[in-house]
């Protein structure tokens, strides 16, 4: 039942995210703070491939584009650029619902490279949803030109990922870019994030909220992460939860029934 | 499996557990992250010379001071129209000329063939005269604005025009980023209409979207800069002309603006009651436009776009135009009939019958009205080639009896009236509420006529025309 | 924390260690996801022509506020 489930689960949630041909092909994320190059690195990848629309039910702009890499066909979604992935707003609960619910098959973070601190702060959120992380330091020529060196490799074992440098605006560190989201995408490489320490106090009811959260949601969502929104008192995760869980039990049955019939 | 109430359980339990400290755990949380963001940065980040200079905050210390920042905007805005009407005359007069010679040679083409007058008026002179107007004139301003306006967002100045300008909306009961709304609105309506959804409190957003029109959209500069140049300009040098149209149009810019400062105050305190919603708004470093990039693309982008406007709704219009011009109800055209219908209403605007039923055909797409009117008053009997602005010029003053009311109401109006039916369309899919999409078109309208119908009862009564 | 100012009392150039937000619900949580959790550094960068909205370096990045979510944060001033 595990993988089975695993994947038509994945892919009904992805269909409630109108992400097409879902099955066959590997889906990436895009994430990052506003005015990061986000969208310059999304145009790069994708060139005139993409096509965009809104998110289902919210009025909030969805680009999503394709690449081919390696004779594989990537589809590259661009979430919105937020700060944080708190949902105090649309855009950041749509990002965190696609990362929680759709489960892409690699995510990158796109990171400022002049603005690292700023910056990290969205990527250790998203890589405590997900695993499989790859953070793209942009505008590293700006970083140059401000006499700033970046350590990549430390950065990299900072975080647990793989760190890209790139300057999309001149094409700079793309088709790296590409190779490290192959190599995650792939399971070639697997990251292992590095987990923001939390206080005692918060560590301690982790521990003891994450064991029920796994009894109940299993391991489809990073289980100590959800542990984490509880304590927070997070409701609109909590409504989330029940909301995409019902969707896709609803689509597995009508799926059962077509097959009965 | 009840997973979903247990989920909502687990809720509860989490708060038990961490008791009384729930007041302050998002503020720990948030800061955790924050402090390893921090080491981490500490870690992985050199600098090999600290003192550099900060252009970033050099050119803002200009474009933000107090002394500099209203001049130097509006100086940029005139500087884009002026490039804008000076460069759009040459490219307009070229096109207009290559435009009505292939006329002439379908007509010819047409006479050769024997085919029967009303397919050569409906073809020739009703479809694709529309096209060529709308492509001569329309196309180059508009061509020369897009990229110029682009650039200046691509650098990065836009979020500093929201951070001069957000004192006005908060007094107005708006949302800073509505000027950055408005801003799209430059290009085109609907993008701007969508644009709103940048602001996240539904009142601030509707207040911009209601106001978004009173922007002229790309679709309208070319009008307005076309009867800036005839009315304002006409009677002096070529160089002088451009630079005084370029001030007739930026106060009709500033003018819009000063609008929708007075709309939105007025909807805040009336029907959009309410306070103003938290505002954050983050400058970014200026970034060097990707010039060429931005140029090709806009370009190509702006000639598309114009270019399936107007086959899938000028040429229409025109055979329509063709049509109403070329058929009779009872001694008079049908043209004739509907203008001389609208006519007095019209004449209280400042208007004629035909200029109002211009503004009413052009519902589906703003940059048909002024082709559309050259088109009725020009089938209208007399025909004129028309190939440059001294042409325009005698059709409306000479044959037509324009005075500088006639001109300035149909600019006041080419700035108030409903949105294209494009803006609408995408006010109602935004909004789902018919009833915002019906104010949203009556408000600017009512606007506009209550304007245009005061000047001119203002000027008759002072005997100023 | 009692000579704690509100950060849109310092003038221009002033730099400030956040002790405290003055807010509830959502407003909290959006400043403090913009990065200005207690002992963050904060410098007042400018302010508009028409003196509000207020611009400040949080962070890396520059984020303008208006009066009334700068009254909200409390700070106290450093050199």
């Amino acid at each position: 039942m595990g993988l089975t489930y695993q994947s038509t689960g994945r892919s009904t949630t992805r269909e409630i995210f109108n992400v097409h041909n879902a099955g066959s092909e590997l889906v990436i994320a895009l994430a990052g703070n506003p005015n990061t190059g986000k969208s310059t690195v999304f145009n790069a990848l994708t060139g005139l491939r993409q096509h965009t629309g809104n998110w289902p039910g919210k009025t909030v702009l969805r680009a999503e584009g394709s690449f081919i890499h390696g004779g594989r066909h990537y589809t590259l979604i661009d979430l919105p650029g937020t700060y944080s992935l708190h949902a105090n707003s649309v855009e950041e609960e749509v990002a965190r619902d696609f990362l929680c619910f759709a489960k892409p098959d690699a995510t990158v973070v796109v990171v400022d490279g002049t603005c690292l601190e700023r910056n990290l702060n969205l990527a250790l959120q998203v890589m405590e949803i997900t695993d499989n992380v790859i953070v793209c330091v942009n505008l590293i020529d700006e970083a140059r030109r401000k006499n700033m060196h970046i350590n990549i490799n430390k950065l990299s074992n900072a975080l647990g990922v793989p760190v890209v440098p790139t300057a999309a605006r001149g094409g700079e560190g793309l088709s790296e870019l590409m190779a490290a989201i192959s190599d995650v995408a792939l399971g070639r490489v697997v990251p292992k994030p590095v987990l923001v320490r939390y206080s005692d106090a918060v560590e301690k009811a982790i521990a003891q909220v994450e064991p029920k959260v796994r009894e109940i949601i299993g391991a489809h969502i990073n289980t100590r992460w959800v542990a984490l929104r509880l304590i927070d008192g997070d409701t609109k995760l909590v409504q989330a939860i029940q909301r995409y869980y019902n969707d896709q039990e609803s689509k597995q049955a009508e799926a059962a029934l077509e097959v009965l019939a | 499996m009840n997973s979903e109430a247990a989920v909502g359980n687990l809720l509860e339990e989490a708060k038990t557990i961490i008791g009384d400290q729930q007041a302050g755990i998002r503020d720990g949380i948030v800061k955790s992250i924050y402090d390893t963001s921090e080491n981490i940065t500490k870690d992985v980040v050199s600098y090999t010379s600290a003192n550099r200079v900060d252009w970033d905050r050099k050119i803002d210390n200009i474009i933000t001071s107090p002394v500099w920042g209203f001049p130097i905007m509006f100086g940029i805005l005139a500087v884009i129209f002026w490039v804008t009407i000076a460069g759009a005359n040459y490219p307009s007069e070229f096109l207009a000329a290559q435009f009505f010679w292939v006329q002439d040679r379908l007509t010819e083409l047409f006479w050769a063939l024997n085919a029967p007058d009303w397919l050569h008026g409906f073809l020739v002179l009703g479809v694709y005269s529309a096209l060529a107007w709308v492509v001569s004139v329309m196309l180059p301003p508009m061509a020369i604005f897009f990229p110029l306006f682009t650039l200046l967002e691509d650098a990065g100045y836009l979020p500093r025009v929201a951070f001069n300008l957000d004192r006005f909306f908060k007094k107005a009961g708006a949302h800073g980023k509505q000027a950055l709304t408005m801003s799209m609105g430059f290009g085109c309506n609907a993008a701007g209409v969508i644009a709103c959804r940048i602001i996240e409190s539904p009142r601030e957003r509707l207040i911009a979207t209601l106001t978004n029109n009173f922007v002229p959209c790309n679709g309208r500069f070319p009008t307005i800069i076309a009867l800036a140049s005839l009315f304002i300009a006409g009677s002096v040098s070529v160089t002088i002309a451009s630079a005084i149209a370029t001030l007739g149009v930026a106060v009709i810019v500033v003018f819009g603006i000063a609008v929708t400062l007075f709309v939105s105050w007025l909807l805040s305190r009336t029907l959009l009651k309410g306070e103003p919603s938290s505002f954050t708004l983050e400058l970014p470093p200026y970034r060097k436009p990707q010039v060429g990039q931005v140029l090709v693309r806009s370009v190509i982008d702006r000639t598309i776009f114009v270019l399936s406007r107007a086959l899938v709704i000028a040429a229409p219009a025109g055979g329509l135009i063709w049509i109403m011009a070329n058929n009779t109800v009872g001694d008079t055209t049908i043209l004739a009939a509907a203008a001389n219908w609208l006519h007095p209403f019209a004449g209280l605007m400042g208007l004629d019958g035909y200029i109002l039923m211009a503004f009413i055909l052009g519902f589906p797409a703003n940059e048909i009205v002024f082709p559309i009117l050259i088109m009725s008053y020009v089938s209208g009997g007399t025909m004129v080639q028309m190939e440059s602005l001294a042409d325009l010029r005698h059709l409306l003053i000479d044959q037509h009896g324009w005075t500088w009311l006639t001109g300035l109401s149909t600019v006041i109006f080419a700035l108030c009236h409903w949105p294209c039916g494009t803006t609408l369309f995408t006010i109602q899919r935004e909004q789902k509420n018919w009833r915002w999409t019906l104010l949203a078109a009556i408000l600017p309208a009512g606007i506009g006529i209550i304007i245009c119908i005061t000047i001119t009862a203002l000027a008759r009564a002072l005997n100023l025309v | 924390m009692n000579n704690s100012t509100p950060l849109n009392r310092l003038g221009n150039g002033c730099c400030a260690l956040v002790t405290e937000l003055n807010a509830e619900g959502l407003t909290r949580r959006r400043l403090l996801d913009l990065g200005l959790v207690p002992g963050t550094k904060v410098e007042v960068i400018r302010r508009s022509p028409l003196g509000d909205p207020i611009a400040f370096n949080i962070r890396g990045a520059i984020i303008a506020f208006r009066k009334e979510e700068a009254e909200k944060v409390l700070v106290v001033q450093v050199s």
